[in-house]
């Protein structure tokens, strides 16, 4: 019980850092307003669901290196697809991403699975093969992206019933990620294969004896993680209308909201909540950071440099808590 | 009971066959160098002259020492992700600080960096036990971000690559190229470092049981922090002579020799969980991929094609070895 309340508090901390900085943005720029946390929503929908990916995976006890690759592979695929195409063939192109993102996941499970060998070496070595198969599909930036796509990231949703200055606080960005995010994470959540996830993420040999599947278990979560991958890719190439085949900085990003968002790199702890709170914290700090007016390069110092605090701070408390929860 | 003892047990032919390739890794992998020099002399009669020896060598040596780092960090079970950007800084350094400054302190200058990464690298693996692999991702986003800045702080004065390192990278003496005078005293250094100096032990002890090596009295944090510094200095020096071999000083020059430099130490029969492996048979593995490379180009396989190609070789080799060192 006491475990709960400490990660549900470690979500309201980061939560009430989001709302400080949130704060100390609109003291740096009073003007800062609707328009501009449109733009917030719209910067931090490719990470969330890169974060999502990871999270997931993380949970399980794993780890997922070829997330930003994965991203830019399906990112350029849609993209390729979409050229010179017309507006309807995109409601093809769309579930035929998400579902090459699902069997490339489940391949990244299936090896770790089969061969054996840890999630960290077969994840990177789908790296490079996912890498690979990005330059192949698009040598250049290129591409496009249907119209109705790119309008469905831009303004906002009217909602009936809001008056107008609290409907524009509701990005459509912002709902789509919701949304997305809430149609798989929930009923996962709420189900045997959810706890599963968990199960196999904190004890993997007492999830054995207890009868849970865990090679099964583990191609899923991995599939599920390809899946928000997809997502990202789709979300980026709607974003920039353009398909990049160079991965961004997602991999580190998403290890690093991970950790600030409370899941335990060892897996069996946290929610998808607190990632994605991380992630906005992570984003408003870059924000920040350019209306301060400071060099964009010296920003992406300052950004990697706070990527990799973190990570150190949550390598050392479970460094920390690991002769504690061994002696309970 | 000594008879059956001494009675030799029937042993099948894969088994021995394993336990040779377990045995003397070496042979195998100079036997398939052969292969593919023989396969390239089919497709190209008479491409094996003198001066392709020359170049493949001249291509092979970054590469070998950069694979070096890699065999060094990964005898510790960790890897060093960081060696493309510390070699691609101290290069880019080096030549334009060369224009207005003595030779000298623009070679101090221009290993600054690669000793300040390093350093970093070893205290986040060595003291706050975050993953290698996240650590030197981070630490390399960083550096870039550094080299991004210090660019436009220079863009001005111009750079030029000097005489020397010119000489070192592309000269040929007597048909043998000028780069052996730097590679063959780094590669005795190496091999007599991990094979009859007490640090060399240390690195395979720790990668073998860092449990027993801690409770025996390893200092884990200092060897980890030496091997860093060490791995990020020969990458640094690298980078020098590669500028010499490419001519063109630019922000992402060792970029491409990361993915090779991992998948040479690993073809070379080091284990990437640590423990196991050599600095000859990286030796080999990079020559290899160096002959595979011209191989590849000559059948026109696009870069996407060959880190695919490159990807599944580190997945099937490590699948192989977990197998062999399994059986025994």
């Amino acid at each position: 019980m006491s475990r709960f309340f400490r990660n549900q508090g470690w979500v309201a901390g980061l939560f009430a850092l989001l709302i400080f900085l949130f704060v100390i943005t609109k003291l740096i720029q009073p003007g800062y307003g609707s328009g501009d946390f449109g733009s917030l929503a719209r910067a931090v929908l490719p990470y969330a669901f890169a974060v999502a990916a990871q999270t997931v995976v993380v949970i399980a006890g794993g780890i997922d290196l070829s997330v930003a690759a994965m991203m830019a592979l399906t990112s350029v695929t849609a993209a390729s697809m979409m050229n010179g195409a017309s507006e309807e063939y995109a409601l093809f192109v769309v579930p035929f991403v998400l579902a090459m993102g699902l069997v490339l996941g489940a391949l990244n499970g299936i090896l770790i699975v089969v061969t054996r060998v840890p999630d960290i070496v077969v994840t990177l070595a789908m790296l490079f093969v996912l890498q690979g198969a990005a330059l192949l599909v698009l040598g250049a930036p290129g591409g496009a992206a249907a119209e109705w796509l790119k309008a469905s990231v831009i303004g906002t949703v009217p909602i009936p019933g809001l008056p107008d200055w609290a409907d524009a606080w509701v990005p459509k960005a912002l709902v789509l990620l919701v949304v997305c995010l809430c149609i798989v994470w929930i009923p996962l959540r709420r189900s045997r294969l959810g706890l599963s996830i968990y199960a196999i993420g904190s004890n993997e040999l007492a999830a054995f004896r207890s009868g849970v599947p865990v090679a099964r278990t583990r191609i899923i979560a991995y599939a599920l993680s390809g899946l928000f991958a997809a997502l990202g890719g789709l979300s980026l190439t709607i974003s920039t209308g353009i398909g990049a085949p160079i991965p961004g900085p997602y991999l580190l990003a998403s290890v690093a909201a991970v950790v600030l968002g409370g899941v335990a790199l060892g897996g069996g702890k946290g929610g998808l909540l607190g990632p994605i709170i991380a992630v906005f914290v992570l984003r408003l700090v870059r924000t920040d950071l350019t209306l301060l007016a400071i060099d964009p390069n010296v920003t992406a110092i300052i950004e990697g440099a706070i990527m990799v605090a973190v990570v150190m701070f949550g390598a050392f408390i479970t460094m920390r808590s690991r002769p504690a929860g061994a002696t309970p | 009971m000594t008879d059956i003892a001494t009675m030799p047990r029937p042993v099948s032919f894969g088994r021995r066959l394993k336990r040779f390739m377990a045995d003397r890794p070496l042979i195998p992998l100079i036997i398939l160098l052969i292969i593919l020099v023989v396969i390239l002399q089919i497709l190209r009669p008479g491409i094996v002259n003198e001066r392709w020896l020359a170049n493949t060598a001249k291509f092979a040596i970054p590469l070998a020492i950069l694979a070096g780092c890699q065999t060094m960090t990964m005898l510790t079970g960790g890897i060093d992700l960081s060696v493309g950007t510390v070699a691609t800084m101290s290069a880019f350094i080096m030549a334009t600080q060369i224009v207005n400054q003595d030779p000298t302190v623009a070679f101090l200058l221009a290993m600054l960096p690669a000793v300040l990464i390093g350093l970093v690298n070893g205290i986040g693996v060595g003291v706050f036990r975050v993953h290698p692999l996240i650590m030197t991702l981070g630490t390399s986003l960083i550096g870039t971000g550094f080299l991004q800045v210090y660019q436009r702080t220079v863009i001005a004065s111009g750079a030029k690559i000097p005489d020397f390192l010119n000489w070192l990278g592309t000269g040929v003496t007597y048909g043998f190229p000028n780069a052996l005078l730097l590679f063959v005293p780094v590669a005795v250094l190496i091999v007599f470092m991990l094979n009859r100096t007490g640090f060399g032990r240390l690195l395979y002890a720790v990668g073998d049981n860092e449990r027993a090596a801690r409770l025996s009295g390893v200092r884990y944090w200092q060897v980890i922090t030496a091997l860093y510094i060490l791995s990020s200095l020969l990458a640094g020096i690298t980078g020098l002579l590669y500028i010499g071999l490419i001519k063109a000083p630019s922000l992402s020059l060792a970029e491409p020799l990361v993915l090779p430099s991992v998948a040479a130490a690993v073809i070379g029969g080091t284990s990437i969980f640590g423990g196991r492996g050599g600095y000859m048979g990286t030796i080999i593995g990079a020559l290899i991929l160096t002959v595979l490379t011209t191989l590849l180009t000559i059948l026109q396989m696009p870069e996407g094609g060959r880190r695919i190609l490159f990807g599944f070789i580190v997945l099937f080799v490590t699948a192989a070895y977990l197998r062999i060192v399994e059986d025994r």
